[in-house]
C-alpha cells in the first residue's frame, strides 16, 4: 500500500493475482505438436478451399469447417516480411537487434512469425530463403521451442510475385 | 403465412428459429474452443438448411478469464468462417446478452438473420478464484470469496427470513436432476428423493452438494430471424414478444439477497404476467436461487414442480452449467419447446455476476 | 436506420500514463458526468448504459462493468458490456446507438475506458499460451512487418511515417485532454528516437494511457430537449457499420483488409458519401502506428490504392492547410487508453460536428468520419456524423 505524500489518503493497493490454467491443444494441433517433437512441420488442409494451415487451429478460418489430415511440410521457406527489434522485451533473452519475420513454409498457405538468426540484421530482406534450425533431438518436445530459429539456406531470393499474395 | 404475435418492444417481430448445444461435460480436453464450437454452429445452421452465407449479423458471448488469455473470442470466430467479412460483435457477458444485442440489431430492418453463440470451459482454471475477480477490486476481491460461499450467504438469508427450508433446496435439486434424465445433453441427472439428498454433507453450510451446479465445459448457439424470414426458415418460430435486462449494485451488503428486484423489473418490461407461463427456464446455478427467481417473476414457488408452470424441464443449471453459454441455453431450451409444438408461451431467464446481480428475462410465444 | 439518433453529450478525461488520483470507478465516472453535464442531464435521465473496454486483464478485474454499475448510475437499468478488441470503443458506441435507432430507448449513456496502469498491459497481452506461437516483440512486432509490406507495395519513401508522427503530435498540442504534449516535436526528433521495431521509430508508436470517454446518445426528441436546455446542437448519426474478418487466413491482405473496405462502403452508402475526401470535412481514424495513416487513407477510399502516402506527404491530412484534416485531436499516437481509443475517435468527430472541439476545431465541419479498428486489423467499426438531420 502506498500513500500519497503529505496525505492520509490511501491511493493504491497491490493485489497479487495468480491463476493457473490447463490448456487443451485440441484435435487439430495434436499432429502438429507431435510433429515438432520429431523435427517435422505438420499442417492440415481445408477440405473446401484446399489451403494448408500451419499451425492448424481447428478450422479453416474462411470456410468455417474442420481442417483435415496431416500435411508434412518442408522445413524451409521464404521471409515474406519482417521487422528488426531493437529493444528488449520482457521475457525475451535474445540479443538485440533481432529479426522477427513472417516465414511462409514451402507448401503452406499461411506464414507464421519466427526468429531469424545467422545473418546481420541489416542484410535481412523480403524474399530471403530460410531453413529451420532444430534443437538437438533429445531436447525436442511438442512445442515450437523445438525450432531454435530460422537461418538463410543459401538459395536465391524468392521472386516478389511468388509471395505477395501472402502479405 | 401466419402472423407473428405483436412484440411489446421494438419495431419488428424477431424469433428464435434454431438452437444447438454441445454435450455438457465436466472436462473436454480433446477440443480447443474452436473445435468445441464447430459442430454446434454446424448444427444450428444445418437445422434450417442454411449456410454461413445466410447470416446477417453475428454476436457472441464469452470471457477471457475463463480461457486464461486475452481476446478469447477472436479465435472462436474461426468456427464460423467470416469470409467474406461480416457484421459481427461480442459481449464479455453470457451469450444471452449477445442474443439481446442481436435482437436489437435485427430491429433495424436491414438484416433478417443473426447467429448468436457462447462458450465456456470451466475446467481450465480454478473457478472459485477466477469468479472472485468479478467483485469490487479494492475491498472484496482481495479477500477471494468463492461463489459457493456467496451463494451460501444467500441461502442462509432465505432460511433466516423463513422464505425457504433446506428441504426446499433438496426438492429443487431432486426435481431438476430427475428432469435432466430426459435431456441427452445434461451432465448430472439422477432419480433420488429429497430425503436421500438431505443426507449429504454440507459443502458450505447451508448448501449441500446437491444444491451446487456442476463444473461444465460447453457451448451453445441460437439463430434468430425477423419477420417473414422466420416463417420461411421455421414452421413454428419462437417469437420473442418481450425481452429486458437489469443490473443491481455490486455491493453485496447493499442488496437484499432474498429478492431479485432486477429480475422483477425485467419481467415487468418483458410482460411475463400478460399470459400463462407454461414453461420457465431459469438460470439459477444454485438451488435456492430458483425460489428467489420464481418469486421475482411472479410465478408460484413450488420446489417439487407440482404447479401449472414447468420449471427447468431441461434440468437447468443444476444439470449442466456452462458459463457464458448457460443463459443462452435457457433461452434455447425454452424456445425449443415452442418450435417443436409442445407449448405456446414460455419464459427464459439468464443471470450474470455474483449471486444474481444482473438478470435478463425473455418471453417467447408461438404464432 | 429506423429512428434518428444523435450525440447529445460528450465527456472525456485527461489521458495520462498513470491516473493514480482516481479508481477505475472514479475514472469512468469523470467522463460520464462530463457527458451528462454536456447534455444537460443527470444519471436519472438515462435509460440504459453500454460500456466497453479491451481485455479485462488490463485492470485485473473480471467483467468490471458489474462493479462499475453503481458508479455509472446503472442500478435498476439495462447495462451491456462490449468487447471487440481495439475497435471496442467504436463498437460500444454503435451498440448504444442501435438501442436508440431501434426505438428501444430515448437516452443511452455509453462509456469506454482503460486503466492500463492498474495492471500490466504488456503482460496481459502476452500471457504465455502453451500451444500458440510465442509473441516475439509486442504489438509493434506484429504491425511493423505489415508496415514494411505496405512500403514495399506502395513504394512510399521512408520519411512518410515520421511526418504522421509529427503532424499528430502538433495537433495534440491543441487538445488539453491528450496524453502526449510534445512541443518540441520535429522530423529530427522523431528520426533521433530509437528505431524500436525497424522500420518504426519509438515516436512513431502510440503511448500507453489511462483514460475514459463517454457520450450520451439520444433520440430526435431527446436531442431537441438537450439542445433547448444547453444551446449545444446535436451531431446526427448518418451511418454506422461494423465488419470482421478472420485474423489469419491464406491470402489475407493485411495491409488493406477487405473488412475495412466493406465497412467503409456500408457506412458511406448509408450516409450518401461518394467521394470521401471531398464529402468529409475531417476524420478521426485509429492510427496507433504512424504508417497506418497512409494505409487507412487507402482502405477508407480517400485516394487510390498505393497513393495514401502522397496525401500524407503533401500535408493533406494536416490541420495546417490540409484539405482533409485527420486526427485533429492528436489521435491514438497522442493518447491510447486502449478500450477508449476507439470511442475517442467517435467522440472527437462529434465534437467537430457540434463545433465544440475548441482549439483543434476545423472550420465549418458539416460531416465527419470516425473509425476504429482492432485485433490484427480484422475488426472495424465506423460512423458518420453530420450537422443535418439525416
Amino acid at each position: 500500500m502506498a500513500d500519497r505524500p503529505g496525505s492520509d489518503q490511501v491511493t493504491t493497493l497491490d493485489t497479487p493475482i495468480r491463476l493457473d490454467y490447463h490448456f487443451s491443444a485440441g484435435a487439430a494441433a495434436t499432429p502438429y505438436l507431435r510433429g515438432l517433437a520429431e523435427g517435422k512441420f505438420v499442417g492440415q488442409r481445408c477440405p473446401v478451399c484446399r489451403k494448408v494451415y500451419i499451425p492448424p487451429r481447428g478450422s479453416c478460418p474462411t470456410d468455417g469447417v474442420a481442417t483435415e489430415g496431416a500435411e508434412v511440410l518442408a522445413d524451409k521457406g521464404t521471409v515474406t516480411t519482417y521487422c528488426v527489434v531493437n529493444v528488449p522485451f520482457a521475457g525475451q533473452s535474445i540479443e538485440i537487434p533481432y529479426i522477427c519475420a513472417q516465414v511462409l513454409l514451402d507448401g503452406a498457405d499461411i506464414s507464421f512469425m519466427s526468429l531469424i538468426q545467422e545473418i546481420p540484421a541489416d542484410q535481412v530482406r523480403m524474399g530471403l530463403r530460410v531453413e529451420a534450425v532444430w534443437v538437438p533431438p533429445e531436447e525436442r518436445g511438442p512445442t515450437l521451442a523445438s525450432v531454435e530459429y530460422f537461418r538463410p539456406n543459401g538459395e536465391p531470393d524468392a521472386d516478389y510475385d511468388s509471395y505477395k499474395a501472402y502479405l | 403465412m401466419p402472423a407473428a404475435p405483436a412484440p411489446r418492444q421494438g419495431r419488428r417481430p424477431v424469433a428464435v428459429v434454431s438452437f444447438a448445444q454441445a454435450p455438457n461435460v465436466r472436462r473436454d480436453t480433446a477440443h480447443n474452443e474452436v473445435e468445441l464450437l464447430l459442430p454446434v454452429i454446424g448444427e444450428v445452421l444445418g437445422n434450417l438448411g442454411i449456410t454461413k452465407d445466410d447470416i446477417g449479423f453475428i454476436c457472441s458471448g464469452s470471457t477471457d478469464y475463463l480461457i486464461g488469455g486475452p481476446f478469447s473470442f477472436v479465435a472462436a470466430l474461426d468456427a464460423v468462417g467470416v469470409w467474406p467479412p461480416k457484421s459481427e460483435s461480442h459481449v464479455e457477458m453470457d451469450a444471452a446478452w449477445a442474443l439481446y444485442e442481436a435482437w436489437v440489431r435485427l430491429q433495424e430492418g436491414d438484416v433478417d438473420t443473426a447467429l448468436v453463440y457462447g462458450f465456456g470451459k470451466s475446467s481450465m482454471g480454478d473457478l472459485g478464484k477466477i469468479l472472485a475477480l468479478q467483485l469490487d477490486p479494492y475491498v472484496m476481491a482481495p479477500l477471494w470469496p468463492d461463489p459457493v460461499s456467496l451463494a451460501a450467504l444467500q441461502a442462509r438469508a432465505l432460511l433466516d427470513h423463513g422464505l425457504a427450508t433446506e428441504r426446499d433446496f433438496a426438492e429443487v435439486a431432486a426435481r431438476s436432476r430427475r428432469s435432466a434424465l430426459d435431456n441427452p445433453k445434461a451432465q448430472v441427472a439422477y432419480d433420488r428423493s429429497a430425503d436421500d439428498l438431505l443426507g449429504e454433507d454440507y459443502v458450505v453450510a447451508p448448501l449441500r452438494r446437491h444444491a451446487l451446479p456442476p463444473l461444465t465445459d460447453g457451448a451453445a448457439a441460437v439463430m434468430l430471424a425477423a419477420g417473414d424470414r422466420a416463417f420461411e426458415l421455421c414452421e413454428r418460430p419462437a417469437w420473442i414478444t418481450g425481452i429486458d435486462h437489469r443490473v443491481e449494485t455490486h455491493a453485496l451488503g447493499a442488496r437484499d439477497l432474498t429478492s431479485s428486484p432486477s429480475t422483477a423489473k425485467a419481467a415487468e418490461v418483458a410482460g411475463v404476467s400478460a399470459g400463462p407461463v407454461e414453461v420457465v427456464e431459469l438460470h439459477a446455478p444454485f438451488a435456492p436461487q430458483e425460489l428467489v427467481l420464481c418469486r421475482a417473476l411472479g410465478l408460484p414457488v413450488d420446489p417439487t414442480g407440482a404447479g401449472s408452470t414447468s420449471v427447468n424441464p431441461s434440468g437447468g443449471p443444476l444439470a449442466a452449467n456452462a458459463l457464458m453459454a448457460g443463459g443462452l441455453i435457457r433461452i434455447g431450451e425454452a424456445a425449443a419447446r415452442i418450435i417443436d409444438g409442445r407449448v405456446s408461451r414460455v419464459v427464459a431467464h439468464a443471470t450474470s455476476g455474483p449471486v444474481l446481480q444482473q438478470n435478463l428475462v425473455a418471453v417467447l410465444e408461438g404464432a | 436506420m429506423a429512428e434518428r439518433c444523435a450525440v447529445i453529450g460528450v465527456g472525456q478525461t485527461k489521458c495520462a500514463s498513470k491516473r493514480l488520483d482516481v479508481s477505475v470507478a472514479g475514472l469512468v465516472r469523470e467522463a460520464a458526468l462530463r457527458a451528462l453535464d454536456d447534455a444537460g442531464l443527470t444519471f436519472a435521465d438515462i435509460d440504459a448504459v453500454v460500456i466497453g473496454k479491451a481485455p479485462d486483464m488490463f485492470e485485473g478485474v473480471m467483467m468490471p462493468e458489474l462493479y462499475l454499475a453503481p458508479a455509472l448510475g446503472a442500478v435498476g437499468k439495462p447495462m451491456l458490456r462490449v468487447h471487440t478488441a481495439g475497435s471496442v470503443g467504436g463498437s460500444t458506441a454503435l451498440v448504444a446507438a442501435h438501442l436508440v435507432t431501434a426505438g428501444i430507448h430515448q437516452r443511452v449513456l455509453t462509456v469506454a475506458f482503460e486503466k492500463q496502469s492498474d495492471s500490466d498491459a504488456m503482460w496481459a497481452l502476452s500471457v504465455p499460451q502453451p500451444f500458440a506461437a510465442p509473441l516475439l516483440a509486442g504489438a509493434g512486432g506484429y504491425f511493423a512487418p505489415i508496415i514494411r509490406a505496405y512500403m514495399r507495395r506502395s513504394g512510399a519513401p521512408d520519411h512518410v511515417g515520421m511526418k504522421v508522427a509529427v503532424k499528430d503530435r502538433l495537433h495534440a498540442l491543441k487538445n488539453p485532454y491528450a496524453h502526449l504534449h510534445l512541443p518540441d516535436i520535429s522530423m529530427k526528433v522523431v528520426e533521433d528516437s530509437v528505431v524500436i521495431w525497424d522500420p518504426l521509430h519509438y515516436l512513431e508508436s502510440c503511448p500507453s494511457s489511462d483514460g475514459a470517454a463517454a457520450m450520451v446518445l439520444g433520440s430526435e426528441q431527446a436531442a431537441a430537449a438537450s439542445q433547448a436546455a444547453t444551446g449545444r446542437r446535436p451531431a446526427w448519426v448518418h451511418g454506422m457499420a461494423m465488419r470482421s474478418e478472420p485474423t489469419m487466413f491464406a491470402g489475407r491482405d493485411q495491409v488493406n483488409p477487405q473488412a475495412g473496405r466493406d465497412c467503409a462502403a456500408d457506412v458511406y452508402r448509408q450516409a450518401g458519401v461518394t467521394k470521401p475526401r471531398a464529402d468529409f470535412d475531417c476524420a478521426e481514424v485509429y492510427v496507433p502506428f504512424s504508417w497506418y495513416e497512409p494505409m487507412w487513407l487507402e482502405n477508407l477510399g480517400f485516394c487510390e490504392e498505393g497513393q495514401g502516402w502522397r496525401l500524407t506527404d503533401e500535408g493533406a491530412t494536416s490541420m495546417d492547410g490540409g484539405d482533409i484534416p485527420w486526427n485533429c485531436s492528436g489521435g491514438v499516437l497522442s493518447s491510447n487508453p486502449i478500450g477508449a481509443s476507439g470511442m475517442l475517435r467517435f467522440l472527437e468527430v462529434a465534437l467537430q460536428v457540434r463545433g465544440e472541439a475548441g482549439e483543434h476545431q476545423v472550420d465549418g465541419v458539416r460531416r465527419a468520419l470516425g473509425q476504429a479498428y482492432g485485433g490484427g486489423s480484422q475488426f472495424f467499426a465506423m460512423w458518420v456524423l453530420g450537422t443535418e438531420k439525416p
